[in-house]
């Protein structure tokens, strides 16, 4: 069993978007104040406005349909931890963009999605409060780097050790482990 | 004894507030009663700033606007774009270059009344060594001490240099930059 078509469009639509934000968040940061940085900053706020919509629909989506049962051989606290790390990253890939919505407001720089569409101030102009959010979406981005390689390193694991169909019910461009031994 | 006090007091003041307002006339401003501000566009998104330094003269007559004068000089070292670096940046030759020009000047060449406690200030902008006409619509609001006058007027950057080089890329900072205006008149010696 796989986990359905729009959970699987949705799950490496979201992985590409946040390589992008994440590859643009680190970049822009050290560039020094220009056009270019402006534009930048701009597409980064755009893509994690995405971002935070692709994850809205994904957590509907899964609550909606079931994730596919895992591997009968599996213990209880890889049951627990798989359970676990998948709230986790939900979570983060919610707060992550909400984070730095509430930053860009605190340091007085209005989000417009596209440009086109502006999202309410949440939070009033404070420098202080703004460049503790920016520490805090910082922080959150650390912990989603680490529990994206463990979701990540768990995934090969179970393909290259265990030889189970985890990967495959998420990544359909691998051939399932039955089919392939018959 | 103090009710009575108290009465004649209020009598007093509610008489003040009934005087006809332009029985003052504005000959000063007070600068720390007063602000001038301004909205960027930067990829869309309006972003305040304001500038926390300048000197004004007026004269202001609200029976009398043609008479009217007033000139307003802004220190742009006191730029307050919204952020530390877009400070720095701003202040350098690519934009307003504050070593060469430390101040933008606004002198009136006439007021006229457009009715409602509504004026219309036409005068010469000078940034940057560059001089532009421009108008500005403004409410004017009597008060015992004077007035307040508020107004906005949008200006071109480009036509004064502000932004040259890279920037004079108006789909990253907007060509168009709204300047706003909040100043309060007082009759007699200024107050500082």
């Amino acid at each position: 069993m796989r986990y359905t078509k729009t959970a699987v469009t949705l799950h490496w639509t979201i992985v590409l978007a946040i390589v992008t934000a994440a590859s643009v968040g680190l970049y822009m940061t050290g560039l020094p104040f220009s056009p270019q940085k402006l534009k930048l900053y701009s597409w980064h706020k755009w893509i994690g406005v995405t971002i935070f919509l692709l994850a809205v629909a994904r957590v509907v989506w899964r609550l909606m349909r079931a994730a596919p049962r895992l591997p009968p051989a599996m213990l209880r606290w890889q049951r627990i931890a798989a359970m676990a790390s998948h709230i986790l990253l939900y979570v983060l890939v919610l707060v992550i963009p909400v984070s730095g919505w509430l930053m860009s407001s605190a340091l007085g720089v209005k989000t417009v999605y596209l440009g086109v569409v502006p999202l309410p101030d949440l939070l009033a102009k404070n420098k202080a409060l703004g460049d503790a959010l920016k520490q805090v979406h910082a922080s959150l981005n650390g912990t989603l780097a680490v529990v994206v390689l463990l979701h990540a390193a768990a995934a090969l694991k179970h393909h290259f050790v265990e030889r189970d169909d985890v990967l495959h019910r998420m990544l359909p461009l691998i051939k399932p482990r039955d089919q392939a031994q018959r | 004894m103090t009710r009575a006090v108290a009465r004649i007091a209020l009598s007093a003041a509610l008489l003040v507030a009934a005087l006809p307002a332009h029985a003052q006339r504005i000959t000063a401003v007070a600068v720390d009663r007063s602000a001038i501000a301004f909205v960027s566009k930067q990829m869309n998104v309006p972003v305040d700033g304001k500038f926390g330094r300048f000197s004004a003269e007026i004269s202001f007559d609200a029976g009398r606007p043609s008479e009217a004068k007033v000139s307003i000089e802004v220190d742009l070292n006191s730029i307050d774009t919204g952020s530390d670096e877009a400070n720095a940046e701003v202040k350098g030759r690519s934009w307003f270059d504050v070593k060469s020009f430390p101040s933008a000047k606004f002198v009136s060449t006439g007021v006229k009344a457009l009715g409602g406690g509504r004026f219309e200030v036409t005068g010469k902008l000078t940034i940057k060594g560059r001089t532009r006409d421009v108008a500005a619509p403004l409410t004017f609001k009597p008060d015992a001490q004077g007035g307040v006058f508020d107004g906005s007027f949008t200006l071109k950057r480009l036509d004064y240099g502000i932004g040259s080089g890279v920037w004079s890329d108006t789909d990253t900072v907007a060509n168009e930059v709204q300047i706003k205006f909040h100043v309060t008149g007082v009759g007699g010696t200024p107050k500082q």
